[in-house]
C-alpha cells in the first residue's frame, strides 16, 4: 500500500481469491522474459508529503520569478495581474478533476464555460466561430497552417518575420510532411514589408501569417496587408495578442480568415512557459475544418437548455486519419481561466486596461529613448511592448541590470541579428510609473557603463 | 438515493435551480456593472489618437459580460456543481487513467518561484526549474528504458506527432523515403490522425483472436515502404501482447521504427519498460499515469523518450546539465538550442512546466517501489473488478477476451443488447443516476457495444464492489423494464441531450444583434 492506494493485506487476499490467482505477479504472466524489468527502477525511494514539499520548495526558491525582480520580460508571455477568483474557481475539484466532457449530462458546467469562452474569443477577434482551445499560441498557428492545407491544398506558406519566432518554427516543424515550403517576409521600419508581401503572393500560396501586434510590438495595418492575400485566394491568418484585441481593430473587421494566438495573458500564470492555451477563431466557411473541441447549445429530452461537444465528425475519435487535426486533450482549464479573467475585466474594464497599457508603455518608451545610447528600433504605434537598441553588448547590459534587481526585457540579437543589440521591453499593469522610472535609471547606468569608451567620450 | 427511478415530472430529484437551467454569464450582464477597478493612470496622459490612430482601433468594445465580482463567483460555482468530477466519485473511464490527483501538487505548482517564473528568464536565474526538468527527464528515461527524453510536447497526441516527425527525420537522414505507417485496428483515433498530419499513409494491421497484433498480417504489411508501427502495450483492449518481442523484430527487420503510445503506461511502471520491449520512441501522458489533473479537457503534457539513434532529432530546446558537478563545481542546467539535426519546435518555450512540477512531485512521492506498486495495484484492481463483473453480470456483459487483463479491460454489451434490449449507451447513462461516471463506451471499435473499464490503483475495494453492484442492479432493472435505462439519466442536471440538432444547426456562441466578421 502506498499513500494513494487503499488495498490492505486482507483486501489483497480476498481480491486474489476472487480473481483466482495466487499472487499479483501471476497477473503479469503475459509479459515475456526479455521485456521484464528484473530489478527495481533506479529512482530514489518514496518520500513523505512534507519531504516532497520541502525539497521542491527549495528548488522553486532557486528561480528568480517576477515576484523577486522588477521584470519587463514579455515576448509572448506577460506578467499581468491574475485576479484571485481565477485560482478560487479553477482549483475547485469540479473544474480541476473531470476528464474531457464525454458525458454531457454531468458536464454542463464545463461545457457551458466552453460556450461562454468561445463567445468571448469571437467577440475579441471579430470572427464568428471559435473552438474550445488548442495547446498554445505557436502550435495554434501551425494548426491554422494545417487547416489551410486541408482547405486549398496549395504548397507555399508566406510568413511575416513579425510572427513570434517560436510560432514560425512550430509551423516549419509541424509542416515537415505536407510538401509545403515557407517564405519569410522581412520587416521594414518595424512593420511587415507590405510591398514584399504583395510581391510574394501567387496562386500557389496556401496561407499567409502575420502577427498583431508583431513580435517587435508594432501594430500592423491589417487592412493594408489583407488585400493582396485575399486576391491570391490564400487563407489569411493573424496571430494576435488577446489583451491588445481589447483596443485594436479586430481581425474580423480587417477581413482576416483565421485568428489564433497565445492565450496566456488572459488569466494564466507564467508557469515558465506553460500550461497556457492557444485560441483559434475563424470565418464560418472554415468551421468544418476547425481543429479540436467545440461546444454547442442544444436541448435535453425534457426540452431544457444544455450544451454538448459538437461537430465531432471533424475529430480524431470519429474520423481517424481523415480528421481535421489529431488533437485530443487540449487546454480546457486554461481557457476557463481566460473566461474568468475576461468576466472580471468586463466590457469596459478591458478597454480601460488597454488604455492604461498604451499610456504607460508610451511613457516607458519615451523615458528609455531619452537615455544616451538607447534608440528606438521603430516608431510605430504599440500597445504594451516596444523594441529598443542599446549601444553596447545587450547581454552585458542585461547582466548589469540583473545585479540591480531589474530585468529590462528580452534580448533580440539571437532571433533578429539584423537589429543589432535589440531589446524587447514589455509593460503590464503591474509595472507602475515608479517601476518604469527605476528601469530607466538602472538601464541608463548599465548602458553608460558598457558603451565603448571612445563613443562615450 | 441514487438508483431510485425519477421521472421528468416528479421534480423531486432535481433542485429547482437546476431545473430552469443556468443562464450564461452574458445573459446576466447589465450595462455598468463591473468587477475590475483599473490601477490609476500615473503617467502623463497623451491623446489616444496620437499614440494609436483611430483606424487601427476597434470600432466598438468587445462585448464581454458586465457583471459584479459576487455574480461571477456565484455563476461559476453554480456551473461547477453541474459537473461530475474525480474528487467526487469513481471515474473508470478506460484509457484515461483517472487516478487521484494529489493536492500537494497544486500547492507546489502555485509557489511563486514556479507560477511566476517567466519562460524567457535567463537560465542562470531559473536553475531550480531547469534542474527539476532535468531530473524529470532522467526519471522518465529510467521508467521508459530509453536513454533520452524531451519534455517538449503538450499532450499525448502532440507527443505522437513529435514521434512520427522524429521517425521522418531519422529516415530522411538515411536518404530513405518511406510513405506508410502501420497502426492496429485497436489504435486510439489520435494515432491515425497523427499519421495523416505528419504526411504518411495509414495502413491498418488486424487483431488476432487473443486480442493481440495479428502477427501474420503485420508480416505481410511491413516492408521497405513502412516508416513505423505505432502500438500501445498493453493495448486499448487492456491486454499485454505476449508476442511483442517478435513484433519488434519484424518492424526493425524492415528498417522501420517502433512507436509506443504511452497512454497505457500505468499498467507497467517498474514491471516492464517499452525500451526493453524494443520500442524506439515512447510518449508519456503526464495527465494520465503521472497525476496531472485533467482539468475538463487539459492541460496535459506528452514528453517523449527515445533511443540513441533518434536522439539527434529531438525537438529543441533540450534541457541539459553542464559540468556535472565534478571538481566541486556546481552543476549548471541549461537550455540547449544548438541542435542542428533537431526537428525543431512544435510549440512555444520549453513545454508545460506546471505539469512537469506536478508529475515530478508524484515521482518523488512514490519512488521506485511506489511506482511499481501503483502499477501492480492498478492491474490487481482491474482484474478484481473484471472478476466481480463476470460474477454478477457475465451473462450479459462478458469480457471481450477471456484473459488476464492489465490495468483495464473491455466488456461487450452485445448479449445485453440482444437479451435485455438495452445498449451500452443506456447502461452508461443509467450509471450516472447511481453516482458513477461511466466507462469509455464504443471504444475500441472492434468490440461490439464495448465498455472499456479502467479503475486505477487509487480506488478501494469497496468502491469497486459498489460499482459491480450498480451494474448488476441496472441489468436486473432492465430485465424488468428496459425503458428505465433507455430513458436515463434522471437525476442529472439535464437529461439526454439532442446532439444531432446541435450539429445540424450549430449554436456555438452567444447570439448577438449584429453579425461578427461581416
Ligand atoms: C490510447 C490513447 N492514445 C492516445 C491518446 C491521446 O492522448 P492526449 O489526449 O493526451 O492527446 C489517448 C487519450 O485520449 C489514448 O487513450
Amino acid at each position: 500500500m502506498t499513500r494513494y492506494t487503499a488495498v490492505t493485506d486482507s483486501d489483497l487476499r480476498e481480491m486474489l481469491a476472487t480473481i483466482g490467482v495466487g499472487s499479483v505477479e501471476e497477473l503479469f504472466a503475459d509479459v515475456p522474459g526479455g521485456s521484464r524489468l528484473k530489478r527495481p527502477l533506479d529512482l530514489p525511494p518514496g518520500k513523505s508529503e512534507q519531504e516532497v514539499y520541502e525539497q521542491l520548495r527549495a528548488l522553486a526558491a532557486r528561480n528568480v520569478s517576477s515576484e523577486d525582480e522588477l521584470s519587463f520580460l514579455g515576448a509572448g508571455m506577460y506578467d499581468h495581474y491574475v485576479p484571485a477568483l481565477v485560482e478560487a474557481i479553477t482549483t475547485r475539484s469540479e473544474f480541476l478533476t473531470p476528464y474531457t466532457p464525454y458525458q454531457p449530462e454531468v458536464s454542463q458546467g464545463n461545457l457551458q464555460a466552453m460556450f461562454e469562452y468561445q463567445t468571448a474569443i469571437c467577440e475579441l477577434t471579430g470572427l464568428p466561430v471559435a473552438n474550445a482551445s488548442v495547446y498554445d499560441g505557436p502550435s495554434a498557428l501551425a494548426s491554422a497552417g494545417y487547416l489551410a492545407k486541408l482547405h486549398n491544398g496549395r504548397s507555399r506558406f508566406v510568413v511575416s518575420r513579425g510572427v513570434h519566432p517560436h510560432a514560425r518554427e512550430a509551423l516549419r516543424t509541424t509542416s515537415a510532411g505536407w510538401g509545403t515550403t515557407i517564405d519569410e517576409i522581412d520587416l521594414h521600419n518595424g512593420l511587415t514589408d507590405a510591398r514584399a508581401l504583395a510581391e510574394a503572393m501567387g496562386d500557389d500560396v496556401c496561407a499567409v501569417f502575420v502577427a498583431q501586434p508583431n513580435f517587435l510590438g508594432a501594430v500592423e495595418d491589417l487592412d493594408e496587408l489583407v488585400a493582396p492575400i485575399k486576391q491570391s485566394g490564400a487563407v489569411a491568418v493573424v496571430s494576435c495578442d488577446p489583451i491588445a484585441l481589447g483596443i485594436l481593430r479586430t481581425p474580423g473587421e480587417s477581413g482576416f480568415d483565421v485568428a489564433v494566438g497565445e492565450g496566456q495573458p488572459l488569466g494564466n500564470r507564467l508557469d515558465f512557459g506553460g500550461p497556457s492555451f492557444g485560441f483559434f477563431a475563424a470565418r464560418e466557411e472554415y468551421l468544418r475544418r476547425m481543429p479540436g473541441r467545440i461546444a454547442g447549445e442544444t436541448r435535453d429530452a425534457d426540452g431544457r437548455r444544455g450544451f454538448v461537444l459538437t461537430l465531432q465528425t471533424r475529430e480524431q475519435h470519429i474520423r481517424r486519419e481523415k480528421a481535421t487535426h489529431n488533437i485530443c486533450t487540449a487546454q480546457a482549464l486554461n481557457a476557463l481561466s481566460a473566461m474568468l479573467h475576461l468576466s472580471w475585466l468586463g466590457q469596459q474594464g478591458l478597454v480601460e486596461l488597454c488604455e492604461l497599457l498604451v499610456q504607460r508603455t508610451a511613457y516607458a518608451r519615451e523615458q528609455l529613448a531619452a537615455i544616451p545610447g538607447v534608440t528606438l528600433v521603430h516608431q510605430q504605434p504599440v500597445v504594451r511592448e516596444f523594441a529598443i537598441r542599446v549601444d553596447a553588448p545587450v547581454e552585458r547590459v542585461l547582466e548589469r541590470c540583473a545585479a540591480e534587481g531589474v530585468n529590462p526585457g528580452y534580448a533580440l540579437n539571437r532571433d533578429y541579428p539584423e537589429l543589432g543589440e535589440g531589446l524587447l521591453v514589455a509593460v503590464t499593469e503591474r509595472r507602475s510609473r515608479a517601476d518604469i522610472d527605476r528601469l530607466a535609471e538602472v538601464l541608463s547606468v548599465a548602458v553608460a557603463a558598457e558603451r565603448a569608451p571612445a563613443e562615450v567620450a | 438515493m441514487p438508483g431510485v427511478m425519477a421521472t421528468a415530472a416528479d421534480g423531486l430529484s432535481r433542485a429547482p435551480l437546476q431545473d430552469e437551467g443556468v443562464r450564461t454569464i452574458y445573459e446576466k450582464s447589465q450595462p455598468g456593472r463591473r468587477a475590475f477597478v483599473a490601477p490609476p493612470i500615473d503617467v502623463p496622459v497623451r491623446p489616444l489618437d496620437e499614440l494609436l490612430p483611430a483606424r487601427l482601433r476597434r470600432i466598438e468594445p468587445a462585448r464581454l459580460p458586465e457583471v459584479s465580482e459576487p455574480e461571477i463567483v456565484r455563476h461559476y460555482v453554480r456551473l461547477s456543481k453541474r459537473n461530475f468530477d474525480l474528487d467526487s466519485g469513481f471515474y473508470p473511464l478506460g484509457s484515461c487513467t483517472m487516478k487521484h490527483n494529489p493536492r500537494l501538487h497544486e500547492r507546489i505548482a502555485a509557489l511563486p518561484g514556479n507560477a511566476r517564473l517567466h519562460p524567457l528568464q535567463d537560465p542562470r536565474r531559473a536553475q531550480g526549474a531547469l534542474e527539476l526538468m532535468w531530473r524529470l527527464q532522467a526519471a522518465l528515461s529510467e521508467i521508459a528504458g530509453l536513454p533520452h527524453v524531451s519534455l517538449h510536447p503538450s499532450a499525448g497526441s502532440h507527443g505522437e506527432l513529435a514521434g512520427v516527425l522524429l521517425t521522418r527525420a531519422y529516415h530522411e537522414d538515411r536518404g530513405e523515403e518511406r510513405t506508410r505507417i502501420l497502426t492496429p485496428d485497436t489504435a486510439h483515433g489520435t494515432n491515425p490522425a497523427t499519421v495523416a498530419m505528419a504526411g504518411y499513409e495509414v495502413v491498418k494491421v488486424g487483431t488476432n483472436e487473443y486480442g493481440g497484433v495479428d502477427v501474420e498480417d503485420l508480416r505481410a504489411k511491413a516492408d521497405q515502404r513502412t516508416a513505423c508501427l505505432m502500438l500501445t502495450n498493453p493495448n486499448t483492449l487492456g491486454l499485454f501482447d505476449p508476442r511483442i518481442e517478435e513484433i519488434a523484430e519484424i518492424v526493425h527487420g524492415v528498417g522501420a521504427t517502433l512507436y509506443y503510445d504511452g497512454a497505457n503506461l500505468n499498467a507497467i511502471m517498474g514491471k516492464s519498460r517499452p525500451g526493453d520491449m524494443g520500442f524506439d520512441i515512447v510518449h508519456f501522458n503526464l495527465h494520465k499515469s503521472f497525476t496531472q489533473p485533467h482539468g475538463g479537457g487539459g492541460p496535459g503534457a506528452g514528453p517523449i523518450a527515445v533511443s540513441s539513434e533518434i536522439e539527434p532529432y529531438l525537438p529543441r530546446p533540450q534541457v541539459v546539465r553542464r559540468c556535472a558537478g565534478a571538481d566541486g563545481q556546481e552543476p549548471f542546467f541549461d537550455l540547449d538550442d544548438d541542435r542542428p539535426r533537431s526537428i525543431g519546435r512544435l510549440r512555444g518555450f520549453q513545454g508545460n512546466y506546471g505539469v512537469f512540477v506536478r508529475s515530478y512531485a508524484y515521482i518523488l512521492s512514490l519512488g521506485a517501489d511506489g511506482l511499481q506498486s501503483a502499477s501492480e495495484t492498478a492491474v490487481l484492481n482491474a482484474n478484481y473488478l473484471m472478476a466481480r463483473l463476470t460474477e454478477v453480470a457475465g451473462d450479459y456483459l462478458p469480457p471481450a477476451y477471456e484473459r488476464t487483463c492489465m490495468h483495464e479491460f473491455v466488456l461487450s454489451g452485445g448479449s445485453m443488447r440482444r437479451q435485455l434490449g438495452i445498449r451500452t449507451l443506456d447502461l452508461a447513462k443509467r450509471l450516472l443516476d447511481f453516482g458513477f461516471h461511466p466507462p469509455t463506451v464504443y471504444f475500441p471499435l472492434l468490440v461490439d457495444e464495448a465498455l472499456l473499464i479502467e479503475p486505477t490503483e487509487t480506488e478501494s475495494k469497496e468502491t469497486l464492489d459498489a460499482f459491480a453492484e450498480a451494474i448488476a442492479s441496472i441489468l436486473r432493472e432492465a430485465g424488468e423494464d428496459p425503458e428505465i435505462a433507455r430513458g436515463a439519466p434522471y437525476t442529472t442536471p439535464v437529461r439526454r441531450l439532442d446532439e444531432a440538432s446541435a450539429a445540424k444547426r450549430p449554436v456555438l456562441r452567444q447570439p448577438r444583434a449584429t453579425p461578427l466578421g461581416a
